[in-house]
């Protein structure tokens, strides 16, 4: 069964929390990591609630109370029926802010731990809060797979709809990045070693990605509504395939099995994140399977975590809803004659790979 | 057409045992894991009582069988252990492979050498080889790749209810048909981040726990993993191998009260045994035995008191919570429970609830205090509840042909 998107809440480091606006200018960076552009939570969350919260927390239920108000649901949220079905959260690293300060107080030898950072870095805190916000006592859970986090809370609101176990699902992916996380990860070869510029990263040439963050929430339901930007009608994640041969066997049996073909697929959205190890997969895709396809990327925009396939989810949605294709996310130039169908294609160093079908 | 899911296999490793036959010589000789700690070196060695499992790294790398011992987390490795014992338990390397998945959950991933190597981390190269071992995801995809399971995979973090919830997902999706087996469960080694944790929380007891006694003061913190084998009707009939339980009912819901309360009234808990009981078409009186979470504060076992008393009424059927046995196993208790849940039906028993004397003046039920031997036990309620208000229960049942 389809979830229809009928609200999204999106805070990246590009200007998308306005439902009205769709990438109105593209913002370059030159940064270690791209940060989110955050808004004013005192216009969300309640001071006394808000003086405790960590960042990630706050863009957690920000994002989710936007995609709430984008889909019509706020603020009358504690009406019967308005309530989501299924909260269902994604976050690769959850708080890595709170998860930080408790291990620099550990090896500073503080004997007292404060326990506000410690509640706030478990990962399903976020579900939690936006649960507790809402009050809504609904199924709750949340995904902590890396580049699988977000697809895997997408197939579990996807598989409600199916057992008619739920109607509507605001699901989210959510991550932060901080300087410390980045520099202890980039000796595992994940980041680039020096800041990059975000619009050229295709041209880096140099291993590692751009890091980057983002909360994403949407308000999905079974059936459309006046607000609705386009339908998920598929999610699959693929993990560890052999290679490139095995990966177009994934994406052709994936769509099959909506009896669907490349073809009909009026653009698809690929992950490249400037890392020349493993963005040479999505060339070979899109000299391969890909090659007739109008393709787009996103990570120059949001950078590289992981649960950026939010981002991706979120432009795909406003590319259905508006009829247009921003120029900054073009990788060629196929002109397709109709917007009808998107295929996103996401993989994380050849370990996470998903597949989302979006349709208008 | 839904399809019905079975258990074929179990593997479990915690402070009682270090496999299933040991777990069910500690259960049936009343021999709790809980007591000093030795390998974890916390600075409440002398505060608390633990439920560690005694084991140190190396002995685990060498039971997992792992040759290269690079990056393995102690999670990962408690992790392995479980899996490959529910693995070989259901016989799974006799029969030919159908789409299988593994759903593994963890609380705290890696953070036992994440904690250990910080430093590292921060200053040197050392131990780089430990820094993608820090996430959750980590354990799941080295369970995944030594038994060498790819259709599905993913990682499940609803604190102590975890695991419960890695059931659930595998439950509905064998019942969907999307997979015909599924490895679900989960794993968590004690480590420092967490016991510091939850004493800042000042919910962990200086005495073993005592759930549902009038006295109890709180957890005492285990870790171990365990998972179980669940398949679809015509999987689980395939090689002639034993069917160890029916998992019937399932059922999610949220507090939404408190980041780590449990509400007064125990809501959370009653709509997910609620939920759990409905799906499963059985009657309230029918169920036998509630596996209960029972952790041990002051507030849980209240809270799930007061909603088994509204839930069921007058006839309350035999209730215990087996963390004074294994301690709080965290992210893998819910499978750890689930597992001797089953063990219950198959083997006709009542768990005792050890450590417990004197009732709760706000609740006119007690738990089982004696091993109950001989009786039938057709089906049983296994909650699980987690901090964030993640509330879980299962309901398992016996087979009948």
């Amino acid at each position: 069964m389809s979830a229809f998107i009928n609200g999204i809440g999106m805070i990246s480091p590009q200007l998308t929390t306005d439902p009205h606006l769709f990438l109105p200018e593209v913002k370059e960076y030159t940064a270690d990591y791209l940060t989110c552009i955050e808004p004013n939570y005192k216009e969300f969350i309640n001071p006394i609630a808000r003086r405790r919260m960590s960042r990630l927390i706050k863009m957690g239920i920000t994002a989710a109370k936007l995609a709430l108000s984008d889909a019509n649901l706020l603020p009358s949220t504690s009406r019967e029926g308005s309530l989501p079905d299924a909260i269902i959260t994604g976050t690769g690293l959850g708080s890595v802010e709170d998860t930080e300060r408790i291990l620099s107080g550990m090896l500073a030898g503080e004997v007292l731990m404060n326990p506000t950072p410690f509640i706030q870095s478990t990962y399903n805190t976020i579900s939690s809060q936006i649960a507790i916000t809402l009050k809504c006592h609904n199924y709750n859970s949340t995904y902590v797979h890396r580049s699988f986090s977000f697809e895997s809370a997408l197939q579990d609101a996807l598989l409600q709809f199916d057992e008619g176990t739920a109607a509507s699902a605001l699901v989210s992916g959510i991550d932060e990045m901080t300087l410390n996380h980045l520099n202890i990860t980039r000796k595992a070869g994940h980041w680039k070693i020096k800041p990059a510029n975000n619009l050229s990263i295709l041209s880096s040439h140099t291993p590692g990605a751009l890091a980057g963050e983002g909360a994403a929430s949407f308000m999905l339901a079974n059936a459309p509504s006046s607000s609705t930007y386009a339908s998920l009608n598929g999610v699959q994640t693929i993990y560890r395939p052999a290679d490139v041969i095995q990966i177009e066997n994934h994406i052709r049996r994936f769509l099959s099995g909506y009896s669907l073909s490349t073809d009909d697929m009026d653009a698809v959205i690929l992950g490249h994140n400037g890392d020349c190890d493993y963005d040479s997969i999505y060339d070979k895709l899109g000299a391969g399977i890909f090659r007739e396809q109008q393709q787009l990327w996103y990570k120059h925009l949001c950078g590289e975590y992981y649960t950026s396939t939010g981002f991706a989810l979120w432009l795909a949605a406003n590319i259905l809803k508006n009829s247009l294709i921003p120029a900054a996310v073009k990788l060629n130039n196929r002109n397709p004659k109709q917007l009808k169908n998107i295929l996103v294609y996401n993989q994380y160093r050849n370990i996470n790979h998903s597949l989302m079908w979006l349709s208008k | 057409m839904a399809q019905r899911v079975f258990v074929t296999g179990l593997g479990i490793l915690s402070s009682i045992g270090k496999n299933l036959s040991e777990t069910l010589d500690s259960l049936l000789a009343s021999r709790s894991g809980i007591g000093r700690i030795n390998f974890l070196n916390t600075r409440h060695k002398e505060n608390f009582p633990f439920a560690e499992v005694p084991f140190s790294n190396e002995q685990l790398l060498e039971m997992a069988g792992i040759q290269n011992e690079d990056g393995y987390s102690r999670n990962t490795l408690l992790g392995i252990i479980a899996s490959n014992e529910a693995y070989y338990h259901a016989r799974l390397n006799e029969i030919s492979p159908l789409p299988t998945g593994l759903i593994s959950a963890t609380t705290v991933g890696g953070m036992d050498r994440c904690e250990l190597y910080y430093k590292d981390f921060l200053t040197n190269d050392s131990r780089n080889a430990y820094i993608d071992g820090y996430d959750c995801a980590d354990s799941t995809e080295r369970i995944a790749d030594n038994l060498q399971i790819n259709d599905y995979i993913t990682t499940l973090s609803t604190a102590c209810s975890s695991a419960a919830n890695s059931i659930l997902l595998g439950a509905r999706m064998i019942k969907s048909g999307q997979l015909d087996r599924v490895v679900a469960g989960g794993t968590e080694a004690l480590t420092s981040f967490h016991v510091d944790g939850f004493n800042s929380l000042k919910i962990l007891d200086t005495l073993p726990c005592r759930p549902f006694d009038a006295n109890r003061n709180g957890i005492t913190l285990g870790e171990g993993a365990a998972y179980v084998i669940l398949e679809s009707e015509e999987a689980a009939r395939a090689g002639g191998r034993e069917i160890f339980a029916e998992l019937v009912g399932w059922g999610n819901a949220c507090e939404a009260f408190h980041q780590t309360a449990s509400s007064p009234d125990g809501n959370g808990a009653y709509l997910a045994m609620e939920k759990a009981l409905k799906m499963s078409d059985l009657k309230a009186g029918d169920i036998d035995y509630i596996y209960a979470h029972g952790t041990g504060t002051d507030n849980n076992d209240l809270a799930e008191g007061i909603a088994i008393e509204k839930l069921f009424g007058e006839n309350i059927p035999r209730m215990s919570s087996t963390k004074p046995f294994t301690g709080h196993m965290t992210s893998a208790a819910g499978s750890a429970e689930a597992i001797l849940s089953v063990l219950s039906i198959r083997h006709r028993m009542i768990l005792p609830n050890l450590n417990f004397q004197t009732p709760m003046p706000e609740l006119n039920i007690t738990p089982v205090t004696t091993f109950m031997k001989d009786t039938d036990v057709r089906a049983v309620l296994s909650n699980s509840f987690g901090f964030g208000g993640n509330d879980t229960s299962l309901i398992f049942k016996k087979v009948t042909e």
